[in-house]
């Protein structure tokens, strides 16, 4: 598997280490709900079969967090794009990207 | 047919023409008191208990493809109850005592063999955890020994004792552990079950469940609708796709784990051995073969087959533990999908669905548990509260805190 680490270009996947799934965003810790949420966030998972948006830590290259979309029945990997691009894209709260100050 | 010395005796003088089929191709009926989804190992022991010790027998098994043909037929064989907790341990202990028995219960050899299984370690430290394991097995009534370097020695004279980086101090030696023949353990419940009433229905794909508001009142499936009084699933590995056909998202993640073979060699290691500064585990096939694996590839995956970075990592392993094994060639290797909880602990346990049972989330250490998973998810589903030894074992432990961490590591399924 090589993943295309858009700082470092295609690289083998031996230099990644993987955090998970990037579809889910830290609740607000002061929300009367928060438990409630905190649990989804900190358990609960879609675990697609198929298209899958994740996390990658480039850490024997650029160590830029990437977010990559792969697909879990092939391991084929449909696109990769810096985690604070990804976020400045979707407009996301900070807190959804690994590494980010909070 | 009853397996015996003098049916083998028979049929060999009579051209092997005397054997019938081990199971019946059955149909579906139109409903079954129960239906258990998945026919590996976990989902025909349930089966098979059900039957021989609840007395409910109007029992199917549904498998998407035949019987064993996902993780029972891929993992690496091993049994053993060497753990820690208080949630584990008693449960994977009853498992060992089942498998002890289980091939007279079945009238069927599953090559059941009690080799042992060391786990090496290599600090100080690892041997203070280690002790803890061992005396937290006795206090559980299971067999464990800490051995001193020497007395590894005598055993393995091969390991390498003197790795610059990791020399070998002792090991923690459970005697009753062993391997046990996986696809014998399917074929022995499968022949079990269904000579006492339960429909074994294969290539038969779960595509939906029948359900009135929240109650399940069967499946639908690729040969029709189903009707059960209650639906159990074992489908580890594949959890989460058929359990969000009901609705359910689950503290689950699937992975994927890479075993290997060798090519056949004359006995060379007579038990299970581990080595506790990598994850590596190895031990010889009744054919020949060395059979062993390592860590899982640590992302989400449902392929069935893994990458290099591991096979380099296993390569290693076996290296800096055994450098004889080195000019060994490769026979085969594969990959299984595996069911991984946010604890590393599995879940048998009722769903907040009535009428769905769910046993999952067994990791990369499920066929070892065949017997017990079995015999508890068959008490679950029969009596409807959970049996003491898997009564930790819930579905809502993450949401109250009470996990069951072995490694304590957290929610993070690539590290268990």
């Amino acid at each position: 598997m090589r993943i295309p680490c858009p700082y470092c270009g295609e690289r083998d996947a031996h230099e990644f280490s993987y955090l998970g799934d990037a579809t889910l965003t830290r609740p607000d810790p002061a929300a009367p709900d928060a438990p409630d949420r905190f649990f989804d966030y900190v358990y609960l998972r879609d675990n697609p079969a198929g298209a899958h948006q994740e996390w990658w830590y480039h850490a024997y290259g650029c160590r830029q967090w990437v977010k990559v979309e792969r697909n879990t029945l092939t391991h084929a990997i449909a696109g990769a794009r810096l985690a604070r691009d990804a976020r400045d894209a979707a407009g996301d709260a900070a807190g959804n990207v690994p590494g980010d100050a909070p | 047919m009853r397996y015996s010395w003098l049916s083998i005796l028979t049929n060999g003088l009579s051209g092997q023409s005397g054997w019938k089929p081990a199971w019946r191709a059955a149909t579906p009926k139109p409903a079954y008191d129960v239906i258990i989804v998945g026919g590996g190992g976990h989902g025909l022991a349930t089966a098979y208990y059900l039957a021989s010790q609840h007395g409910i027998r109007n029992v199917a098994v549904i498998e998407k493809g035949y019987i064993g043909s996902g993780n029972a037929g891929r993992n690496t064989t091993i049994i053993r109850s060497n753990y820690l907790l208080p949630g584990n341990e008693p449960f994977y202990e009853w498992s060992m005592k089942l498998w002890e028995g289980l091939e007279q219960e079945l009238n069927y050899n599953a090559m059941v063999s009690q080799r042992g299984i060391l786990n090496l370690y290599h600090s100080d430290a690892q041997r203070d955890a280690y002790a803890r394991r061992g005396n937290a097995m006795r206090l559980s009534g299971v067999d464990s020994q800490l051995l001193g370097r020497d007395e590894v020695r005598a055993m393995y004279p091969f390991l390498d004792y003197d790795n610059a980086r990791f020399p070998i101090q002792g090991g923690l030696l459970q005697e009753r552990a062993g391997t046990a023949r996986h696809d014998a353990v399917v074929w022995g419940y499968a022949r079990g079950a269904d000579r006492l009433g339960v429909d074994i229905l294969q290539n038969c794909e779960v595509t939906g469940f029948l359900r009135e508001g929240d109650r399940i009142l069967g499946v639908e499936t690729t040969r029709g609708p189903i009707g059960a009084g209650k639906v159990g699933l074992a489908v580890a590995g594949s959890t989460t796709r058929v359990a969000s056909k009901a609705g359910l998202r689950l503290p689950i993640e699937s992975h994927v784990l890479q075993a290997f073979v060798s090519e056949g060699l004359k006995p060379a290691i007579d038990g299970v051995i581990t080595f506790g500064a990598g994850h590596f585990y190895i031990s010889q096939s009744d054919k020949g073969g060395l059979v062993f694996g390592g860590d899982i590839d640590g992302y989400n995956s449902y392929a069935q087959r893994g990458n290099l970075p591991v096979v380099e990592d296993v390569a290693e392993g076996g290296m800096a533990l055994m450098p004889r094994i080195g000019r060994v060639r490769l026979l085969r290797m594969w990959g299984g999908i595996m069911d991984m909880s946010m604890d590393g602990s599995p879940i048998i346990d009722r769903t907040p669905l009535p009428g769905l049972y769910l046993n999952a989330g067994w990791c990369y250490g499920g066929f070892k548990a065949t017997p017990a998973s079995g015999w508890c998810f068959a008490h679950l589903i029969a009596r409807n509260e959970p049996h003491e030894v898997a009564r930790l074992m819930r579905l809502d432990r993450f949401r109250t805190g009470h996990l069951i961490d072995e490694k304590g590591v957290g929610a993070q399924p690539n590290l268990h």
